[in-house]
């Protein structure tokens, strides 16, 4: 597999192929699609394409976000709970397709230069551990280009970067598979109301 | 004392009313611990860390311990490092702090979720522990068991600010109130010798917002690059509000460094450094030697607090580097750190051993409160 062949030289003990010798002890057969490093190459090129495209993708959503805030009597007459089911529906699909979403229920991707932080191994959320390779991958998926290294690049990029030096919290689970829009926009329409209590 | 033995030199770390009294607290500084002490005064700090037994005894922690014996400010209890288990790190802090010797609590982001840490955070302190080092962890798959959960509930960033709400702020994550918090000198890793190498002072920006007072660098094999790293944090104005300890170690041969190199999660060793090791005739001595200049060039740079000796099964080597490095200048570390609850533990001691009556142990610590 052509994909595999990155690191063999500098990392002989922590290569893919070397994983994959690993763990070939585990069972009779390794399935074709899995190997010890999970991910292949390819199905994360679209999450890389959107994080060498994180200005125009910061501009994208910026006004995705001012819609769906314009959008509130909307959501509000049927009620976000009722929304809740097919947004969340739209959301992980479309977040999906573009950025590996994980559904975490709290996006920070305009902090982390259109780089999704759930896909990292240890799930990180203010940058990244000490283990990064010399070429800039991840210590533990040897194949896959480290999710914070690219964060950096895609920040340096964006407008508003830097908000890649604010320290995040930590994830609250009970928010996992909720939508992500939905809260954003009921938390601006209800900071908008207070602003100008009419 | 005995009245037998030579008259003790003074000692700068030491309660003035008697040498088995806890220390009183500084202004400014977090905890009661020495290592706060000798950085906050401006000295050389000097830590090593503990290599973890795969035992139930505590005599092989003492043992391990003992090397260290006037030598280091404080030793590190690691947290299964390199995801293989070990005996854990809190159960190790017990145990030095038992001895009177003051560790660093490393507690890894991997195998606890917050709940079990901040219980944690508190037996730790609560047994005497002073400095806590918040670290995200490696990945399961470095170690022995890679089909282990990986937890990662927290991140280094948020553990950082978690420990620094319970001791500060005195609550809970949740809010819940502490009766007593944990008085702690908080301490981070850094890495400088990773990408992205712009990020990373960023990064250390990020910890010291976080709550981090000290950090200890991942081992140093490359000192121009590590210049370049300090350089920009001083730009940045980061040395003031931190203590920066270098992390450094000797390499027992070319053959360890490559092993190291490609196996090792993390770590930068130039290829300068192989090739001077495959060189010398001695490569366990040219080992040491290289540690040693490396303490010796990374002490002079601006900024930098202190070495963090990792020297991974050589650790009867650290005095001698130490000592060799001169990296304490002259200065003797004080051996013993006074627990709170000493006295009580002595107490209750000599009454197991001597009364003819026992007295419950809540009758000890009655009397002690009044």
């Amino acid at each position: 597999m052509p994909s595999l062949k990155i690191d063999r030289r500098t990392r002989p003990g922590n290569s893919p192929e070397a994983l994959n010798r690993k763990t070939a002890s585990r069972g009779a057969y390794q399935p074709a699609h899995t190997t010890a490093i999970r991910r292949l190459r390819k199905t994360y090129t679209i999450r890389l394409w959107s994080v060498r495209h994180s200005r125009a993708l910061e501009w994208v959503y910026g006004h995705f976000a001012d819609a769906f805030l314009a959008l509130h009597p909307f959501w509000k007459a049927v009620g976000y709970h009722r929304a809740e089911g097919p947004v969340t529906f739209i959301e992980r699909r479309a977040k999906g397709l573009l950025f590996d979403c994980r559904m975490c229920g709290q996006c920070i991707l305009s902090s982390t230069g259109m780089s999704c932080p759930m896909n990292c191994p240890k799930q990180l959320r203010n940058g990244p551990c000490g283990g990064v390779r010399a070429n800039g991958n991840c210590e533990i998926e040897p194949d896959m280009p480290c999710v914070w290294v690219q964060a950096w690049s895609g920040s340096r990029a964006m407008r508003k970067g830097d908000a890649i030096l604010d320290v995040q919290k930590p994830v609250d689970q009970s928010l996992r598979e909720t939508s992500s829009w939905l809260r954003v926009t009921a938390q601006a329409a209800a900071k908008r109301e207070e602003a100008n209590p009419q | 004392m005995t009245s037998g033995s030579p008259p003790r030199p003074p000692q700068t770390d030491e309660n003035p009313l008697g040498i088995d009294l806890p220390l009183d607290p500084l202004p400014g500084h977090s905890s009661l611990g020495r290592l706060e002490r000798v950085l906050r005064r401006g000295e050389f700090a000097v830590t090593a860390e503990l290599n973890p037994p795969d035992s139930a005894n505590a005599a092989d922690v003492y043992e391990r311990a003992a090397v260290f014996d006037g030598w280091v400010d404080a030793i590190n209890a690691v947290d299964a490092s390199g995801a293989n288990a070990h005996m854990s790190s809190v159960g190790i802090c017990a145990l030095l702090t038992r001895m009177g010797y003051a560790p660093v609590f490393q507690i890894s982001c991997r195998d606890r979720n917050r709940i079990a840490i901040q219980g944690d955070v508190l037996g730790a302190a609560a047994m005497g522990v002073a400095n806590i080092l918040c670290l995200t962890g490696d990945g399961v798959q470095a170690g022995d068991q890679p089909g282990a959960k990986p937890v990662f509930d927290l991140d280094s960033m948020s553990l950082l600010e978690t420990v620094r709400t319970m001791r500060d702020e005195g609550k809970f994550l949740s809010g819940r109130k502490l009766t007593s918090a944990p008085n702690v000198f908080l301490g981070a890793a850094i890495n400088p010798f990773a990408p992205p190498y712009d990020f990373r002072p960023q990064r250390l920006a990020k910890k010291i917002a976080a709550g981090a007072q000290f950090v200890q660098s991942q081992y140093c094999f490359d000192v121009p690059m590590f210049h370049e790293y300090m350089k920009r944090v001083r730009d940045m104005g980061l040395h003031e509000k931190c203590f920066i300890m270098c992390g450094v170690g000797p390499l027992a041969s070319a053959k360890t460094a490559r092993w190291i190199r490609s196996n090792v999660p993390g770590v930068h060793i130039p290829d300068d450094v192989v090739k001077r090791l495959e060189g010398a005739t001695d490569q366990k001595a040219e080992g040491k030697r290289l540690c040693i200049d490396i303490i010796n060039e990374v002490k002079e740079i601006e900024g930098v607090s202190g070495v963090h000796v990792m020297a991974y099964r050589q650790e009867e080597f650290v005095a001698e580097i130490v000592h060799d490095s001169g990296a304490l200048r002259g200065r003797k570390p004080w051996k013993r750190e006074v627990r709170a609850d000493d006295q009580l533990v002595a107490d209750r001691l000599d009454d197991i051993l001597h009364a003819d009556n026992h007295r419950p142990p809540q009758d000890i610590v009655g009397e002690k409160a009044h």
